[in-house]
């Protein structure tokens, strides 16, 4: 039998040269004269060792990273003889990153070929299917809410019930729309799994459409990544070739199909009215709500709208039962979270877990503080509409609801990782300033707020009437709060009344010590 | 090393630019499909192109020339031979983004959001490649590149400028 080598064909290894590395290694295999077959699979999210590369062996798939070029033959030498390496890591299931997550989303990301149908069978994909063309709308409906499973987005909205307004809803068309708009900073869960495992996503989707009587689907997928839009269309193709796209999907009398839609740079296309509007062709302006889009939706039809992640969670709940699922997890927050870890970060990467772990198990002990090696002042989690968290808040358990009630919020699950270094002004005038280059015009607070807010933190840092305009930015922050339309406007604020809550410390310049000459 | 991506663009033409509207009018919600489809042909939008998709769409100019305006990503004149887009969102300001996007500035001689004067190159910040555990990060033509420090931003720089 060939030797198999894995290389991650994720976007975040090819950054780091993984097409250079597989390329090396054919060469290095045909100058060996050994026979080899090189799989690209996703990323199994350790990113700190991107690239990662694994070799399969009787005991298991031994891993090797982060892997130059110039390391190559010695590793393929390694590779052969099964003998020691600087950078042999052991065997990847038993890398403790990776041994202490609950991958019940990731299960395969970075394991199989992500541009293989069987692959995906082998390992357990098209089960959830299986079992959802079995039941009912109703049982599908039951199983969803009862496994407690909450938009992954970012809202937490409660997917069973929203899956149930648009199967009760009647209407000649419904439709299922995939938001893969991940424009916040920080998070890149919805990319790996699009790029790592995409038929699970399709699964999810094709789940839905089965669920409410939907038989058409687009995901909206980002402009600015380019490989998951390879990659979904590539599983989009094969799914239907399959039998698991079109007519009579796995065999039965359902129908459904999907299509991929590209972005073209618009963050505020992430807000899922504004992303209805762009999918129809216009500008990505936000609606008013109501009518929400489950009634009146794209084209003005019933329309579930959810992330990739909570459409990727489907499939586990419909094949292991919603108990498996909902098992997991504290309080309403169910389940697992894949937790993105970024920025200054010594361990980054794709943490899958239950909710439940603290802020700060989750930077210093698993993430292993900065990369720098200075000690952690701020992370910032949700994304930059997300609140600047300081160390004595480390103790916050990762939950909707533990989150919200210290004013923040863990919308898509990303965090960012900042040492000492950081000046929180600026951090608070980025938040307005990329809330004025993204808004999309439509409500006062978000559209002249955000630019007032960033002339006023200006002020503060040229020490111009300074409590007199960090009074106004407070003011300002609770009319974009409350006023604005959707979360663009609404949010902002976070990151914003954080800074000046936690590191009030640089807004207020220090007491001088100079007495004026009297 | 990967070989220099020269995007080969053609230069617009009336009759072309029909065909490829026509290619896609019959998609629902075809304005964004189609403005993508024009841009990845001719480098960019043509202000000739607005009217030709207006018409294919039954729209009116001012809602396609809206809609075109709207989106970051669509432009009204060719880019630089190379374009480098830094990544300048809070994961790569975390991993010391400021100071990488400012040397690549300086090198270039001007600030970001625009081309050099002899149309080599653009420089562009874009706000998230995803790649936000690899940072600091950038994209060259397409070509991703993380974990990104001084010496690597000044062969990016060079690489842009040959």
């Amino acid at each position: 039998m060939n030797m198999r080598i894995f290389i991650p064909r994720d976007a975040a290894a090819v950054a780091v040269g993984a097409d250079e590395i597989a390329l090396a290694f054919e060469q290095v295999a045909a100058i060996n004269g050994l026979p080899v077959e090189i799989v690209r699979t996703g990323s199994r999210g350790l990113c700190w060792l991107e690239p990662m590369v694994e070799v399969a062996t009787p005991t298991g798939r031994v891993a090797y990273g982060p892997v130059s070029v110039e390391d190559v033959a010695s590793i393929f030498e390694s590779m052969t003889s099964n003998g020691p390496h600087a950078l042999r890591l052991g065997v990847a299931d038993e890398i403790s990153w990776l041994k202490r997550q609950t991958r019940l989303t990731f299960a395969r990301c970075g394991v199989i070929d992500p541009r293989s149908l069987d692959d995906y069978r082998a390992h357990g994909g098209y089960k959830g299917l299986a079992r959802a063309l079995s039941l009912d709308s109703d049982a599908i409906l039951n199983e969803v809410t009862a496994s407690g499973l909450r938009g992954r987005g970012g809202a937490g909205f409660p997917t069973g019930i929203k899956w149930k307004t648009v199967a009760q809803a009647k209407a000649d068309r419904k439709f299922i729309v995939c938001n893969a708009d991940e424009g916040d900073s920080g998070t890149f869960a919805d990319r790996m799994i699009m790029e790592g495992d995409p038929f699970l996503v399709i699964e999810g989707m094709t789940i839905a459409g089965i669920t409410v009587g939907a038989t058409k689907g687009y995901i909206y997928i980002r402009s600015e990544y380019p490989h998951a839009v390879e990659a979904m269309n590539a599983a989009i193709v094969a799914a239907r070739r399959g039998g698991y796209l079109g007519d009579k999907i796995g065999g039965s009398t359902a129908c459904f199909d999907m299509e991929v839609r590209v972005g073209a740079g618009a963050y505020v296309c992430g807000e899922e009215t504004s992303l209805l509007e762009s999918l129809e062709g216009r500008r990505g302006i936000v609606r008013a709500k109501p009518p929400l889009p489950a009634h009146h939706g794209l084209f003005g039809k019933p329309t579930v709208i959810n992330n990739v992640l909570s459409f990727a969670a489907i499939p586990f709940i419909l094949a292991e039962g919603a108990k498996a699922y909902a098992d997991f997890g504290m309080g309403r927050s169910r389940g697992t979270m894949p937790i993105q870890l970024a920025g200054n970060i010594r361990q980054g990467g794709l943490f899958e877990t239950a909710f439940g772990v603290t802020l700060g198990e989750l930077v210093d002990d698993i993430g292993g503080g900065t990369f720098t090696g200075r000690p952690v002042r701020a992370v910032q989690v949700g994304g930059p509409l997300g609140a600047y968290f300081p160390r004595a808040l480390f103790d916050t358990p990762f939950d909707y609801e533990a989150f919200a009630a210290r004013d923040g919020l863990i919308g898509h699950g990303g965090i960012v990782v900042f040492d000492d270094s950081v000046d929180m002004r600026k951090q608070a005038r980025f938040a307005m300033e990329f809330c004025a280059i993204e808004s999309c015009g439509k409500c006062t607070p978000c559209r002249i707020g955000s630019t007032r807010g960033v002339e006023t933190i200006e002020k503060i840092m040229r020490g111009e009437r300074v409590a007199e305009n960090l009074a106004l930015v407070e003011d300002l922050c609770n009319t974009m709060k409350f006023g604005s339309l959707c979360a663009l406007g609404g949010f902002t604020p976070y990151p914003v009344l954080s800074a000046l809550k936690h590191f009030r410390e640089d807004f207020v310049p220090a007491p001088t010590t100079l007495q004026a000459a009297e | 090393m990967t070989a220099v991506f020269e995007p080969a663009y053609e230069p617009w033409d009336e009759t072309r630019g029909a065909e490829i509207i026509a290619e896609h009018a019959s998609q629902e919600g075809a304005t964004l499909v189609i403005l993508h489809a024009l841009q990845e042909a001719f480098g960019y939008v043509p202000a000739a192109a607005i009217p030709l998709v207006a018409q294919a769409l039954n729209l009116s100019r001012a809602e396609v020339h809206g809609v075109f305006t709207f989106y970051h990503d669509f432009r009204h004149k060719p880019a630089g031979r190379h374009v480098l887009k830094l990544c300048r969102a809070e994961a790569c300001q975390a991993a010391g983004g400021d100071a990488l996007a400012a040397r690549a500035e300086a090198k270039l001689g001007l600030s970001l959001g625009n081309t050099t004067a002899d149309d080599r190159v653009t420089l562009e910040p874009i706000y998230c490649l995803g790649l936000c555990a690899t940072a600091p990060s950038a994209m060259l033509d397409g070509r991703l590149v993380g974990r990104l420090d001084e010496k690597r931003i000044d062969a990016l720089v060079a690489e842009a400028q040959r």
